[in-house]
C-alpha cells in the first residue's frame, strides 16, 4: 500500500479497518434481502413482451382467484396515487399506464402469500396489446415518421439536479439537450497546425450491484414506511412523498447495507411500484428484483459522439467540438443530468480557448439509463483520451509530455464559471507512468499509455448532520449518507474521533434512515467524503463549542476562560474530558450534546463543483494479434485525493472503478438486437473475474491537502473508472497499430481491424 | 420431505419442498442469511457454502441433495470464543470487501481451497477463484487476503 503521508492527524489518513468488517465476514451484515416483517407478503412483476404497445385490456381475474394470491395491480388501478415519478421529470410511470415504452417494462404485479405463489400467478393474468412501431436508437428517435414515446408535457421533477430546462415531452423524442461554448471553434480549427476528428461509441452497460433492486413497503394510515437498496433515500422519499400526496414527515425511508451502488442505485426504482402493492394489499410487502429484472431496471446511457480537436504549432491544444447523442430509453430517470455532465466532461482537464459542445439524449424503447459511476463521463473520456493521443501520434509527440504540457493546472480556470482546478495533474501522470515503466523498452505486441480524467464532481452541497456526544464520552453520528461499500461507516467515525479526541471504536454511526438522520441529498458523485465529511467535522465543532460554554456553567467562570484540548478542556489547573462535562452538567452520568451542521451552497462550498475529481491510470496490455484477444499486462492508478481520510479505502475505490472501467474497455456490452434485449442475464453480459486481473497492479495516491473536504481532502472513485476504455484503446494502437474508437474492445473487434489494417 | 443433514458442526432437520435450493432452506428457514443470493443461475458465487468440504453454489443446489451430508456456511466459521477464522481475519486486515455482498461467497470459496492447498500461489488462487464474481474490489485486496490467511493457517499449524 502507498500514499500515506506524514501528518500529524492521530485518526484520520491513516488505514484504520472498516467498522462493517466483523459483521460482513461473519455473515451477519443486513441487506434488505435479508429482512422480513410480520405479515409481509410478496410481489412478482410481469413484464411487457413487447417494446412499444398499447395495452388494450388487462385481465387480472384469473390471477386475483389463484389460491394465496392478495392481488393484482396493474396500471388501471392506480386512481388516487399520482402515480408518475422522476427526479428529472416526472415521465415515469410506476406500472405503465396505457402504454408499454420497453420490452420489461412492469406491466402489472401480484401480492401473494409468498414468492413462489406470485410467480406462478404471473401467467394467469391476460394482458392485450396493441403492438406500435419501436425505435432503439437515436437515430431512428430523429427520424422524420418515428413514433412519439412520450405524447404529453411533464411536470419538472421535484428535485432537479441541475439547472437546464427539460426538453421532455415537448412534440419530439429528444429528451435533453445541453451545449457548452466558449471561443470560436470554427476560426481556431481553420489557423490550426494539426486536427483530429473522429465518430465513437460507447455502449450500454450494466453496473451489476450484486445485490439486485430489494425493497419492502408498509403503507398505512401511519404513513408510508419503506425499507431500501436505495443510494439517495432522501429522494425517493420526495418522489413517494408526491406519489401518495403526504406531507415530508410521513415517508420514511430506510437503508440498511447496500450491496453495490455504482450509480445504479441511485434515485428512485422499484419503491414506487412496492409501495402500491402494499398500499392494495394492506400489508407489508417485499419485492426482490432477480439480477435478470435488474437488467431491465437501469443501465448507463450509450453515446455516439463526434468529435474533433485541434493543436497549434507548439502542440497546444486549442479547439475542441463535439456532437454527442445518447440513448437514454424509454424514461428520462436522471440521464438529463448525465447529459449536462458528459457535456462539461468533453473538456477533459484540459485548459482550451476554443469549445463547442452540443449534447443531447433521446428517448427510445429500450431499458432506461441513469446514473452509472461517474456521470457520463466514461462515455467522453473515450473520445476525449483517444483524441489526446491520436492528435500526439499526429503530430510527433510523446502523448504524455503532449498531455503534461495541455493539462489543466493548480489553480487555473480552466473551465469558465467553475471553480479553479484543484488538483495536480502532472503529479498524477508522472506517478502513473512511473508505475507502468514509462520509457523503459516494450515487448513486440505491448502497448504501454497514460489518460487522465477531470470531471466536475461533487453533486450539489446540500447537507446536515448531527453529532450526539454522551455522557460517557463516546459519540453517534447521524448521518443520511448510504454505506454502499465506500466506507463511509468507517471514515466519518474517523473524522469525528480526531475532531473530539476520542478513540475511534467509540464513534458510533446510524445512517440513512429518513425519520431520523437529518437531509442529506444523496449518496453519490463521490461527495460524501468532501459534504458528509465536511458536516461532521462542523457538527463536532460545534458540540464543542457547546461543551465549552456548559465547562463554564460548570466550574462557574467565563466561557473566555475556557480552553478546547484534544478531548476535553482546560481551565486553570482543572481538566475535564466530554464525559466529565456532561455529566457534571446534568449532575447525572447521563444525558448528551447534539452537534449540528448545516452545508449549503455558500462559503468554501460556493463555487461550483465542489471540487474537481482527478485521476490518472496507466496500462500495459498486449494483444494476441492471431486471436485479438487482450491481455492487460499492468494497471496503476492514481487518485488525486487531496488527503486520504483512510488510504486504503481510496485505493480500494480506485482499484474498484478501474476495473469496471477495464470491463468496459474489454468486453462489458448490453447488446439489442431489434427490441429485445440479448445479453440480459448474467450468463451472457461478461464481467471481469479474477482471471481478468491484470498480471501487475500499482496503486497509488496524490495528497496534497488541495480539497475543500475535510483536511483538504476531495472525493475519489470515479475518476480511475473514466479514463480506463480510451487507456485501453490507446494501448491497443501502440501495440499492433490499430485505431478502435468504440468499446468495448473485444477479441472479435480487435481482429477485424486487424484484418483491415493487414489488407 | 424430511431432510436431516450436520450444519455447521450440529445435527439439523428440516422439512421442505422437493424444489426448494439450498440457499432457500438456509436462508428462509433455518435464518442463516449470511449466504447471500445474486445471479441465481451459478455464474457469480456469492451463494458459495461447503458439502462435505467441497463448493456448492446453493442456488442451484436442490436442498434434498445435502441430506446426511455434512454443510458449512459462514455462520460456521467463527469460533465460540468470538475468534474469527484466519480467512475472516485476512479479509478484514487486507480490505478485502467493500460492499460485502460477495464476501460470504468468497470466503467459502476460499476456504475450499486453502482447505485443499494450504499454500496457493497467485496463479492457483486466480483459478480457484474464478466462479466467484466481485464488483467493488477489483480482485486485487481478496487475492492478497487468500495469501495472508495461508500464512496465518500454517503459522498456527505450528504453534
Ligand atoms: S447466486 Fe448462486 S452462483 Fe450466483
Ligand atoms: S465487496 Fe461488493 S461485490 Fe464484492
Amino acid at each position: 500500500m502507498s500514499g500515506e503521508t506524514k501528518t500529524d492527524f492521530q485518526i484520520v489518513n491513516h488505514s484504520i479497518p472498516r467498522r462493517d468488517g466483523r459483521v460482513k465476514v461473519t455473515g451477519k451484515a443486513q441487506y434488505v434481502a435479508d429482512l422480513r416483517l410480520i405479515g409481509m407478503a410478496y410481489a412478482k412483476v410481469l413484464r411487457s413482451p413487447l417494446a412499444h404497445a398499447k395495452i388494450i385490456s388487462i385481465d387480472k381475474s384469473k390471477a386475483e382467484a389463484h389460491p394465496g394470491v392478495y392481488c393484482v395491480v396493474t396500471g388501471f388501478d392506480l386512481d388516487g396515487l399520482n402515480p408518475y415519478f422522476g427526479h428529472a421529470v416526472k415521465d415515469h410511470p410506476l406500472l405503465a399506464i396505457d402504454k408499454v415504452r420497453y420490452a420489461g417494462e412492469p406491466v402489472a404485479a401480484v401480492v401473494a402469500i409468498d414468492e413462489r405463489t406470485a410467480f406462478e400467478a404471473l401467467e394467469f393474468i391476460d394482458v392485450k396489446y396493441e403492438e406500435l412501431k419501436g425505435i432503439f436508437t437515436p437515430q431512428e428517435a430523429l427520424a422524420k415518421d418515428a413514433p412519439l414515446l412520450h405524447e404529453k408535457k411533464f411536470e419538472a421533477g421535484a428535485l432537479r439536479g441541475f439547472e437546464g430546462d427539460v426538453t421532455a415531452g415537448q412534440g419530439t423524442n429528444i429528451c435533453q439537450t445541453h451545449k457548452i461554448q466558449w471561443g470560436d471553434v470554427d476560426k481556431a480549427f481553420k489557423e490550426a497546425a494539426a486536427v483530429i476528428e473522429g465518430d465513437y461509441y460507447f455502449p450500454m452497460t450494466y453496473a451489476y450491484a450484486m445485490e439486485p433492486y430489494v425493497a419492502i413497503a408498509d403503507v398505512t394510515d401511519q404513513g408510508v414506511n419503506v425499507y431500501s437498496s436505495a443510494q439517495h433515500p432522501f429522494m425517493v422519499r420526495h418522489d413517494l412523498k408526491n406519489i401518495f400526496n403526504l406531507p415530508v414527515s410521513k415517508v420514511r425511508l430506510i437503508v440498511p447495507f447496500v450491496g453495490g451502488g455504482y450509480g445504479s442505485k441511485s434515485y428512485t426504482k422499484v419503491e414506487p411500484l412496492v409501495a402500491a402493492c402494499s398500499w392494495k394489499a394492506k400489508r407489508p410487502v417485499k419485492l426482490q428484483l432477480t439480477v435478470e429484472e435488474a437488467m431491465l431496471t437501469t443501465r448507463s446511457d450509450d453515446a455516439y459522439t463526434w468529435m474533433k480537436t485541434a493543436v497549434d504549432k507548439n502542440g497546444k491544444i486549442i479547439a475542441r467540438q463535439a456532437k454527442i447523442m445518447m440513448n437514454t430509453g424509454a424514461y428520462a430517470e436522471n440521464s438529463p443530468l448525465v447529459v449536462e455532465k458528459s457535456t462539461n466532461r468533453c473538456v477533459g482537464p484540459y485548459a482550451i480557448a476554443n469549445v463547442l459542445i452540443e449534447n443531447m439524449s433521446l428517448y427510445t424503447n429500450t431499458v432506461p439509463a441513469s446514473s452509472y459511476r461517474g456521470f457520463g463521463c466514461a462515455q467522453v473520456t473515450l473520445p476525449g483520451e483517444s483524441q489526446i493521443d491520436e492528435l500526439a501520434t499526429k503530430i510527433g509527440r510523446d502523448p504524455y509530455e503532449f498531455r503534461l504540457q495541455n493539462a489543466a493546472k493548480p489553480g487555473e480556470e480552466f473551465f469558465p464559471g467553475m471553480r479553479p482546478f484543484d488538483g495536480t495533474l502532472k503529479q498524477d501522470l508522472d506517478t502513473a507512468a512511473k508505475a507502468i515503466g514509462w520509457g523503459t523498452p516494450l515487448a513486440k505486441g505491448h502497448g504501454r499509455t497514460v489518460a487522465v480524467s477531470g470531471s466536475d464532481a461533487g453533486a450539489y452541497p446540500l447537507t446536515s448532520t448531527a453529532v450526539r456526544v454522551h455522557a460517557d464520552g463516546s459519540a453517534t453520528i447521524m448521518t443520511g449518507s448510504t454505506e454502499l461499500g465506500q466506507g463511509s461507516h468507517t471514515v466519518l467515525p474517523q473524522i469525528a474521533a480526531e475532531e473530539l479526541g476520542i478513540t475511534y471504536d467509540k464513534v458510533n454511526v446510524i445512517s440513512s434512515d429518513t425519520a431520523i438522520t437529518p437531509y442529506d441529498r444523496s449518496t453519490g458523485a463521490s461527495r460524501t467524503t468532501t459534504l458528509m465529511g465536511s458536516a461532521v467535522q462542523e457538527a463536532c465543532q460545534e458540540a464543542i463549542a457547546q461543551m465549552v460554554v456548559m465547562a463554564a456553567d460548570v466550574l462557574k467562570v467565563k466561557k473566555e476562560e475556557i480552553q478546547s484540548v484534544r478531548g476535553g478542556v482546560r481551565c486553570g489547573e482543572v481538566e475535564l474530558n466530554w464525559s466529565q462535562v456532561i455529566s457534571k452538567f446534568y449532575a447525572l452520568p447521563d444525558g448528551e450534546v447534539i452537534g449540528r451542521s448545516y452545508i449549503r451552497k455558500s462559503g468554501k462550498f460556493a463555487a461550483l463543483p465542489v471540487f474537481w475529481e482527478a485521476a490518472a491510470t496507466g496500462v500495459e496490455l498486449s494483444v494476441d494479434e492471431d486471436t485479438g484477444k487482450i491481455t492487460m499486462e499492468k494497471l496503476a492508478t492514481v487518485g488525486d485525493v487531496g488527503l486520504a481520510i483512510n488510504p486504503a479505502l481510496a485505493e480500494g475505490q480506485d482499484i474498484g472503478a478501474a476495473t469496471m472501467g477495464m470491463g468496459i474497455g474489454l468486453f462489458e456490452e448490453l447488446v439489442y438486437e431489434g427490441s429485445q434485449l440479448m445479453n440480459g442475464s448474467i450468463l451472457d453480459y461478461r464481467l471481469p473475474r479474477f482471471s481478468d486481473l491484470p498480471k501487475q497492479v500499482e496503486l497509488h495516491l496524490v495528497q496534497n491537502r488541495d480539497g475543500v473536504g475535510p483536511y483538504g481532502a476531495k472525493g475519489g472513485g470515479e475518476a480511475s473508472l473514466n479514463s480506463m476504455a480510451a487507456n485501453i484503446a490507446n494501448a491497443v494502437d501502440k501495440a499492433v497499430g490499430v485505431r478502435i474508437r468504440q468499446a468495448p474492445l473485444t477479441p472479435e473487434r480487435v481482429w477485424r481491424a486487424l484484418k483491415e489494417k493487414n489488407k | 420431505m424430511n431432510l436431516q443433514f450436520t450444519l455447521n458442526g450440529k445435527p439439523w432437520s428440516v422439512d421442505c419442498e422437493p424444489a426448494d435450493t439450498l440457499a432457500e432452506v438456509l436462508r428462509n428457514q433455518l435464518n442463516l442469511n449470511g449466504t447471500k443470493v445474486s445471479c441465481e443461475v451459478q455464474v457469480c458465487g456469492a451463494c458459495t457454502v461447503l458439502v462435505d468440504n467441497l463448493p456448492v453454489s446453493a442456488c442451484t443446489y436442490l436442498a434434498y441433495e445435502a441430506r446426511g451430508k455434512n454443510l458449512l456456511t459462514v455462520e460456521g466459521l467463527e469460533k465460540a470464543d468470538g475468534t474469527l477464522h484466519p480467512i475472516q481475519q485476512a479479509f478484514i486486515d487486507d480490505f478485502a470487501f467493500q460492499c460485502g455482498y460477495c464476501t460470504p461467497g468468497m470466503i467459502m470459496a476460499a476456504k475450499s481451497l486453502l482447505d485443499e492447498n494450504p499454500n496457493p500461489s497467485r496463479e492457483e488462487i486466480i483459478h480457484h477463484m474464478d466462479g466467484n464474481i466481485c464488483r467493488c474490489t477489483g480482485y486485487v485486496p481478496i487475492v492478497a487476503a487468500i495469501q495472508r490467511a495461508a500464512g496465518m493457517i500454517a503459522k498456527e499449524k505450528k504453534q
